[in-house]
């Protein structure tokens, strides 16, 4: 394996990659979620979405932020060369609801408010609780790695270049 | 921002390495020999170890504290003392009077400077109470996986080593290439393909 800080930044651009990808998805094909989990009723864009252009010599970093944010700055930054840096999603299924965000060059989750019992009140309650609320913080990270498996086999494939990538140029160029 | 937060923050690890005997017997002796210590009554300014999750201010370490179910988890306490600058400068000021008057001279060598602002800080160190910062690990050991319930860069260099140290075993960050060279399933050929990839353009 190559040295961990080189990687780090070497591939950076593979988080961000993935998450303008999952904006993709989200909007043109929410069944790719459920291929990947059957429970997933739906996957939704969240209150916060950064975005960075580095085609130039300086950064351009955008930030969309507020429950009735409108995405469409952010998607002129995406027609303009920029990817998305940071993403705030809902992950739902039929009866609960994950808010997180989660960073492109980390993969690392934020503000993580995962379904689950509330607070024990005595300490025999603790240990349920813990399995619980454990399995709960599972199921989206079980979903996030398959969703990110998905990605890097689709990116290490033939078909990124000749089917994916012209459809997310398409997708961008549409941007009104 | 804990597991019983109501929002937390999660950095993920993959732990690798093989473990000899009972996995439980090996992590409670591992968190046995690094536990948190206690400085408030020494000269040092900052201590790490392991604490239990439900009593991080009085660690302890019996097997009821630390498995769950098939789960591992315990916290990591990272202890620090901030002595105030302008604290500092007082006393260093008053003890630099002070050993000046004693020797009839004008200046201190530099030398002598930083060996008496050594001094000073140690001992403020002892009178000032260290601020204890606890951050949560969920060890689920049959999946080789750690979830940190923080996302600072220095806690989970903390982590890192501590775990390394107590454990012998590697903890490897997940982030995009690791996620994609551990966890993605993918054939050494892929693997090649991976360390070629380079950025891809979706505007036109």
């Amino acid at each position: 394996m190559l040295d961990l800080s080189v990687a780090y930044s070497r591939y950076r651009f593979l988080g961000d990659e993935f998450l303008t990808w999952l904006w993709y998805l989200i909007e043109t094909n929410q069944d790719a979620f459920r291929s990947v989990d059957p429970d997933c009723t739906a996957l939704e864009i969240g209150n916060r979405v950064v975005l960075e252009n580095r085609k130039g010599k300086s950064i351009e970093r955008i930030t969309i932020k507020g429950d009735d944010a409108g995405l469409e700055e952010g998607k002129m930054a995406l027609k303009k060369g920029a990817l998305v840096t940071e993403l705030a999603m809902v992950f739902k299924t039929g009866e609960h609801e994950w808010w997180f965000s989660i960073k492109g060059e980390s993969l690392n989750l934020s503000n993580l408010r995962a379904p689950g019992p509330t607070l024990p009140q005595s300490p025999e309650e603790m240990e349920p609780f813990l399995l619980d609320k454990t399995q709960q913080f599972y199921k989206l990270i079980d979903f996030i790695e398959k969703m990110y498996k998905f990605f890097i086999k689709e990116r290490i494939s033939k078909s990124w270049s000749s089917k994916t990538t012209p459809a997310l140029k398409k997708w961008v160029r549409l941007v009104e | 921002m804990g597991i019983l937060s109501s929002a937390v923050s999660i950095t993920r690890y993959r732990v690798e390495g093989k473990i000899e005997g009972s996995a439980t017997e090996m992590v409670a002796r591992g968190l046995k020999k690094n536990i948190i210590p206690d400085i408030d009554e020494d000269a040092v300014e900052k201590a790490a170890g392991w604490t239990s999750f439900e009593s991080p201010f009085q660690p302890q370490f019996e097997v009821s504290n630390f498995v769950f179910g098939n789960l591992f988890i315990f916290s990591l306490r990272v202890d620090r003392k901030s002595i105030p600058s302008k604290l500092l400068k007082k006393h260093l000021t008053l003890e630099t009077s002070k050993r000046l008057a004693k020797t009839s001279r004008r200046f201190l060598a530099k030398d002598e400077k930083q060996a008496l602002k050594d001094k000073v800080t140690a001992e403020l160190a002892v009178r000032v109470p260290s601020t204890p910062n606890v951050y949560d690990l969920l060890w689920d050991f049959e999946k080789s996986s750690v979830c940190f319930f923080s996302n600072l860069r220095s806690a989970n260099e903390e982590l890192e080593t501590l775990f390394k140290r107590s454990f012998s075993l590697a903890l490897i960050r997940l982030f995009p290439y690791t996620a994609a060279d551990l966890q993605a399933g993918l054939t050494d050929q892929e693997r090649d393909v991976l360390l070629g990839l380079s950025p891809t353009h979706f505007s036109n």
